[in-house]
């Protein structure tokens, strides 16, 4: 199971942390702050694993990262996933994100935070690996976008609000 | 305008801002206007302002005032703010809060919406932070929906059923049979979902496990069309068809296979062909082929495909790429246990690693191996464990220690060598070791006494060297208190004797003890050390005095007490003080602190070579395996008692027969290990039939250890021989069976035997003990049991 899934930058910032078991949002900041300690510790080519967190939770957990130009994808995983998987996983949605914003960069991470979230609810849900298929997911995050756009442009009458 | 834009340009605002200050107050502006429009019945931005609020929330500024506007959105009928509240849900909500409840009713309607879309937000949310309760109540609408919808839907409610297995672990019952028709569906997302669903199901139930080896053809078929197929463009990974789906999918086998031999069988030619097929020069190649070697060796495989294996492992061992070598380590890591000799062949390549710049790939070799070591390497991997010790990550010091001291214990070559490499490990890593080594060096060295005046020589040296490891300097005053007599009389056959004068020894001594750098415990056992030399030197008795006499008045409560009576052992005692500071005889190791029966029969085996060793004649062993026909006796009892076993008292010496003449809290200090027998209780008659009579006196000597002495005697005409006496007590209270005094009672009371037990009760259980008395009376054995339910004394 993926405990969390975390992107961030080379000094530390989150540009999105997606938990999948429930912190506080003090321990959420502190496991931010914890993984990327630990990551920006390391070489460049030693491997892309990494062990010994102790706030995410102890000896069954490992960190699976890789790390592209500004940003570090981390997911946390525990031994039911495998590792290798992972990191294939990792690379399919980098990929995704990038079919998805033509040429993504850190900036489109920033102001589309949301966007981000919603390609994420379509490859893992719930802690587990749902799908995997880059073309499916960017058909269905593009069929829901222009449910959403359809909406918008159809708004209902607003009524007017007087104030008291 | 798209939802958006408002929010770019807060993340504009918060961006532009220099120090943090400025961003703390740009984003409490914002929280205030969001609060407000929160409050506000309703406005068209109300998406805008709870996908500001989930940003300032990533951010790490509270956000909590938003579960009510969650829960809001997500009842809206406009789907742009479902899809935010249902985010804002998943990000703010969870099974603690209250709020949580209210979006179960809006889940339900939603799960049953028209649109495709709600209904998956519907599934994501409540697959995230479903509740117990939820997962009940909505757990019929996963399983319509598992059967009936399409296949974007059908794989999403697979992965909603898993998370609701995994909280109320008795629906996976509910979901069994539609998740073995979902193995038939041609998607790769919808498979995926059910593998995942069944693997889980198999895991937490293993009538589920039964049922669901029947699908192992499917699945097999599954694969084979997997790894057979030409080139398929939608689900091609790097020229690999499905690579996640192929893990999975082998994943579960190996799960099927695990004890089976029919399922086993039926997947031996399939896992053949992937393992032979599968090109292994990219990342997913490899993670397919990991995967096939972790399931060949987990399932009773045949053996060349084990050899295949194996040799896939060693192939990865030797990869350039440290993630491949990361992979092969952990997965050896997992059949060490089992194919050991297979493993050994790569020895030399793990312990290599130990010398990588990787800190994972070295955390990986240094467990293969320790895992490694064995009676005919040890020599060879000791050599590299303390090379690595010098040079490891801080983070691993302490692990390796441990290892290696447990190596060390289990196929030490030579007593001489094993102390030898504790001494290096506390030099090099003294700071890292556990509590009790400290105890078991200080058994050890007692333990081979041929090699005393090695061991106190070359302690003096390290004493000398360095103060500054804790374990080390204890260990060192330790020895140099006992055998300071050995070091003096400068001469040793194992190492170059120093020439030592009794001032060095008291100098280094002093310094111990006066260092800053020495903790409290290591002082004691400075201070304690200076005493015991009074009786070994000749000369500098006066200045043991006065070193003794000036720590009583130390400010450390402990430094003090020891003192003072130290000080009395001089003054009022000075006759005694040979008699009390003589040395310390062989501790056993099986001493309080030890459990049950069978950890004391191992005992046995192991203190009996000390035994003869050190040339004294062993008293008589009482045989142990009469343990389980006590068991026989207790079958009545509710609560399981704990069997017995007696052990071999081993030097005469015990401190306990000093104890009557010495005080008894100065051998506390002197760390002596009986526990000594207090005033006598008065004794009670537990047993009186046939003329053989059993008393019982207890007294307790600590908070919750007690020792209990019975005494039989015999009133009859005829004596009695081969008398021995048995004794079990409720599981969680410890028993500890001294040496009876003899066994051979003579008639009319002329003679009593004695015997002493100990007992420990940790968890204050009520204390009951049965004892059995089996002895030979005019040529005819008998046998009979006692149970004991009040304990006068305690």
């Amino acid at each position: 199971m993926i405990k969390a899934i975390l992107i961030f930058n080379n000094h530390g910032k989150p540009r999105l942390s997606k938990f999948y078991e429930h912190y506080s949002e003090d321990t959420e900041q502190q496991i931010i702050r914890e993984t990327f300690h630990l990551v920006s510790k390391r070489d460049e080519n030693v491997c892309n694993f990494l062990e010994g967190g102790m706030l995410i939770g102890g000896s069954d957990y490992k960190l699976i990262y890789r790390h592209y130009a500004t940003l570090y994808f981390v997911f946390c995983v525990d031994s039911s996933e495998s590792e290798l998987g992972i990191l294939d996983l990792i690379q399919v949605f980098v990929e995704t994100l990038d079919k998805c914003f033509e040429n993504v960069c850190e900036l489109d991470l920033i102001f589309h935070v949301d966007k981000v979230h919603n390609i994420l609810a379509e490859m893992v849900m719930g802690g587990m690996v749902l799908e995997t298929n880059m073309n499916e997911i960017i058909m269905q995050v593009d069929a829901q976008n222009k449910m959403e756009k359809s909406e918008v442009s159809w708004t209902p009458p607003v009524p007017c609000m007087c104030m008291t | 305008m798209s939802p958006s834009i408002p929010l770019q340009e807060m993340i504009r605002a918060i961006r532009s801002a220099r120090t943090q200050c400025e961003e703390r107050g740009v984003i409490q502006r914002e929280c205030a206007a969001i609060r407000a429009q929160f409050r506000q019945a309703d406005n068209g931005a109300r998406s805008h302002n709870l996908a500001k609020l989930l940003y300032v929330h990533m951010l790490g500024y509270p956000a909590h005032f938003g579960q009510m506007e969650c829960v809001r959105m997500i009842a809206s009928p406009r789907y742009s703010e479902k899809r935010v509240g249902y985010l804002g849900a998943m990000m703010l909500l969870d099974e603690k809060q209250d709020a949580s409840l209210l979006i179960t009713n809006s889940i339900k309607n939603d799960l049953s919406h028209s649109n495709q879309y709600v209904q998956s937000l519907a599934l994501c949310t409540l697959a995230c932070m479903g509740s117990a309760e939820m997962c009940r109540d909505l757990a019929p609408e996963i399983d319509r929906l598992l059967r009936a919808s399409n296949s974007y839907i059908k794989k999403k409610a697979a992965l909603c059923a898993v998370h609701i297995v995994r909280k109320v672990h008795e629906l996976g019952e509910l979901f069994a049979p539609a998740a073995r028709s979902l193995l038939t569906e041609k998607n790769h997302g919808v498979l995926h979902g059910a593998v995942v669903l069944i693997t889980e199901l198999c895991e937490r139930n293993p009538e589920a496990l039964e049922r669901f080896r029947k699908t192992v053809p499917d699945l097999v078929q599954i694969m084979k069309g997997l790894v057979i197929s030409g080139y398929s463009p939608e689900h091609d990974v790097a020229g690999i068809s499905d690579p996640f789906l192929q893990v999975r999918i082998l994943r579960l086998l190996r799960i099927l296979g695990r004890h089976s031999e029919t399922a086993s069988d039926a997947m031996n030619d399939l896992l053949a062909q992937v393992a032979t097929n599968t090109d292994s020069t990219k990342t997913v190649g490899n993670a397919v082929l990991y995967e096939t070697v972790l399931t060949v060796l987990d399932i009773k495989s045949e053996s060349g495909l084990r050899v295949l294996a194996v040799n896939i492992l060693g192939r990865f061992l030797l990869n350039n790429d440290r993630n491949i070598r990361y992979i092969a380590m952990m997965s050896l890591q997992k059949i060490v246990g089992t194919d050991h000799n297979a493993v050994q062949r790569h020895r030399g390549t793990i312990v290599d690693c130990l010398k990588d710049h990787d800190a994972s790939v070295k955390r990986r070799a240094l467990e293969l191996s320790l895992a490694l070591v064995s009676a005919s390497n040890i020599r060879s991997m000791m050599k590299e464990l303390l090379l690595f010790l010098s040079s490891c990550p801080p983070e691993l010091r302490a692990q390796t220690a441990s290892g290696i001291f447990n190596a060390a214990e289990r196929y030490a070559p030579s007593q001489r060598w094993h102390i030898d490499t504790i001494l290096h490990v506390l030099t090099t890593a003294g700071g890292d070791v556990r509590d009790e080594t400290v105890p078991n060096l200080i058994q050890l060295i007692t333990n081979t006494s041929e090699l005393h005046c090695y061991t106190v020589h070359k302690l003096y040296r390290a004493l000398l060297t360095d103060i500054s490891q804790q374990p080390l300097v204890q260990v060192a005053c330790w020895c140099i208190g006992e055998y300071g007599d050995l070091l003096l009389k400068g001469e040793c056959q194992e190492t170059e004797p120093a020439q030592v004068t009794e001032d060095d020894v008291l100098d280094s001594l002093e310094t111990v003890l006066q260092s800053h750098m020495s903790a409290p415990a290591t002082r004691g056992f400075a201070l304690t050390a200076t005493m015991k030399l009074s009786t070994r030197i000749t000369d500098n008795v006066d200045r043991i005095r006065s070193i003794v006499s000036i720590y009583g008045s130390c400010i450390d409560v402990e430094l003090q007490q020891r003192a003072v009576e130290y000080n009395a052992l001089f003054k009022k005692y000075d006759h005694m003080r040979a008699a009390v500071l003589e040395r310390m005889p062989v501790i056993e190791k099986n001493s309080l602190g030890q459990t049950n029966g069978e950890s004391a029969v191992e005992a046995i085996k192991a203190v009996q070579p000390a035994t003869v060793k050190q040339g004294e004649p062993p008293l008589p062993l009482q045989p142990a395996n009469q343990v389980c026909d006590l068991l026989d006796l207790l079958g009545g009892s509710e609560e399981p008692l704990q069997p017995s076993s007696v052990q071999s008292g081993t030097a005469s010496g015990l401190p306990i027969n000093n104890s009557s003449t010495a005080g008894g809290d100065l051998l506390d200090l002197l760390g002596g290990f009986e526990p000594t027998p207090a005033a006598p209780a008065p004794a009670v008659t537990v047993y009186e039939k046939d003329g053989v009579n059993l008393t019982l006196l207890c007294e307790k000597h600590s908070d919750s250890g007690l020792t209990v002495t019975l005494t039989a005697s015999n009133s009859n005409d005829s004596d009695i021989s081969s008398f021995t006496l048995q004794a079990a007590v409720p599981k969680s209270v410890q028993l500890h069976m001294k040496a009876p005094s003899g066994d051979f009672l003579p008639a009319r009371g002329a003679a009593k035997v004695t015997q002493m037990v100990v007992l420990n009760n940790p968890n204050k259980v009520n204390l009951k003990m049965r004892v059995r008395i089996s002895y030979t009376s005019q040529g005819s054995a008998c046998q009979d049991t006692v149970q004991i339910d009040s304990f006068p004394g305690l």
